[in-house]
């Protein structure tokens, strides 16, 4: 924990006469490890990284040499695949959705992985805290989204695709032209983005929260049992967050499953 | 790497995503979407689709199986069953040439035993009637020698011998018929 850390090093308990380093967005930034060309490369960077060289380490161990009868390692795989496959874009876009499961499972498991990494030791810190990581999957989902719109239905129809209900009364018809223009172009990417930021952000800053606190509160007197119960609940919102990582990388594929089911779709 | 911008560093509004980061999460996913995409997929789409053919195959093959067996079992009973036709019909031929043999026997041997008693039974007569030649010129000769002493008279003449003998036996039998 990168407070937690600072903390250690420095020392800071409520009886030392110091001031709570209440974490902040400034838990969120990370000095460069290194600068090239005056571009820093930083610690969320890096976990990206990692998380990409796991992802794919992991499949190509698991789906490079296949066998019929699947080893440990390739059965896990399966699972992860069949997962993808069967209850995402199976059950969302259907037939046609064979053909976006790689798309699909690689927003799933790369999300998930820097998610994760909220909670292994050392990084302790989730990329997809940082808006970046989320908006360039989310952008890349809602590109997806428009150009299979307009691939589906040509310009014209991709545009009522966007914007149209069938059988409004007259005098709604602006309005709610403007409300669907408003959510399938703007509000889609936006809350794709901010949804996913926002929880591993939220998620991040409450298990630094507590466990700061327990450290600060770390002291030979009643607060010693304070710190406990804020150490207690710095694991128990890990255990929570386990669930919060994975629930999230779920919806954020989920919801790019239903918004290419969309595109896909007969006038609606 | 574990330390973060002091308190003191300027603190971006969270919401404005840094180009190098969102280029770097580009990249990234790019690579991960890449090799799944491309070559992971694929190999392991294609194996499961091998799996699934495999094991619909040997359903196949085990139902194929199934089926000659059952094939052949029902060519087996009814082979059985017509050895078993085939064995019954068989013994019951056999006892009734047997039977028929028996009776054939049975006819024989009484047809021999009938034969032996006639050729006995002709035998006998044959023996008796002989011996009543031979006993009646015997006792006609007899007779007639005693008779001719008696009476002192020859009695040549063969055709009155004859039938003073005749007579003369005829009297004998209806005695011994009246002893009987």
């Amino acid at each position: 924990m990168s407070a937690l850390t600072l903390l250690a090093k420095t020392d800071c308990h409520i009886n030392a006469g110091c001031a709570f380093p209440a974490p902040g967005l400034h838990s969120f930034q990370f000095k460069p490890i290194f600068t090239v060309g005056g571009v820093e490369f930083t610690k969320p960077m890096l976990l990206a990284i990692i998380c990409m060289v796991i992802v794919v380490g992991f499949f190509w161990s698991a789906f490079s040499k296949p066998k019929l009868v699947p080893g440990k390692l390739q059965l896990v795989g399966e699972i992860g695949y069949n997962f993808i496959a069967k209850s995402i874009a199976g059950d969302v876009i259907g037939k046609k959705g064979k053909q976006y499961v790689p798309f699909l499972m690689s927003i799933f498991f790369f999300v998930w992985l820097m998610n994760i990494m909220a909670i292994i030791p050392l990084a302790n810190f989730p990329s997809t805290s940082r808006f970046a990581f989320p908006v360039a999957l989310a952008l890349l989902v809602f590109v997806t989204y428009m150009f299979l719109t307009f691939k589906t239905h040509g310009f014209k129809g991709g545009v009522k695709n966007l914007v149209w209900i069938e059988g409004l009364p007259k005098p709604l018809v602006p309005l709610i032209v403007l409300l669907e223009f408003i959510q399938n172009v703007i509000t889609r990417p936006f809350t794709l983005a901010v949804r996913l930021w926002a929880n591993m952000f939220a998620g991040h800053m409450l298990i630094v929260m507590f466990s700061a606190a327990a450290w600060y509160l770390v002291t030979p007197s009643f607060l010693a049992a304070v710190a406990g119960g804020s150490l207690l609940l710095a694991i128990g919102m890990t255990a929570f967050e386990v669930l919060i990582q994975f629930l999230q990388a779920y919806i954020f594929t989920l919801l790019a499953a239903i918004y290419i089911s969309g595109a896909l779709e007969e006038a609606h | 790497m574990m330390t973060f911008l002091a308190q003191g560093g300027h603190a971006q509004n969270p919401l404005i995503p840094e180009t190098v980061e969102l280029v770097v999460g580009l990249i990234a996913f790019f690579i991960v979407f890449g090799v799944l995409g491309k070559k992971l997929l694929p190999t392991i789409q294609k194996t499961l689709d091998e799996r699934q053919d495999a094991i619909e195959g040997g359903l196949e093959r085990a139902q194929e199986a199934q089926t000659e067996a059952n094939q052949t079992l029902e060519e087996y009973k009814a082979q059985l069953a017509e050895a078993r036709h085939e064995a019954a019909r068989i013994t019951e031929q056999a006892r009734e040439q047997g039977a028929a043999i028996i009776a054939e026997m049975r006819e024989e041997g009484q047809r021999q035993r009938d034969t032996i008693i006639a050729a006995g039974n002709a035998q006998t007569e044959a023996d008796r009637r002989q011996v009543t030649v031979a006993l009646r010129q015997e006792v006609g000769r007899l007779a007639t020698d005693l008779a001719g002493r008696v009476v002192g008279e020859s009695l040549e003449d063969a055709a009155r011998q004859s039938r003073v003998i005749d007579r003369f036996l005829e009297e004998l039998e209806e005695k011994a018929e009246a002893a009987r």
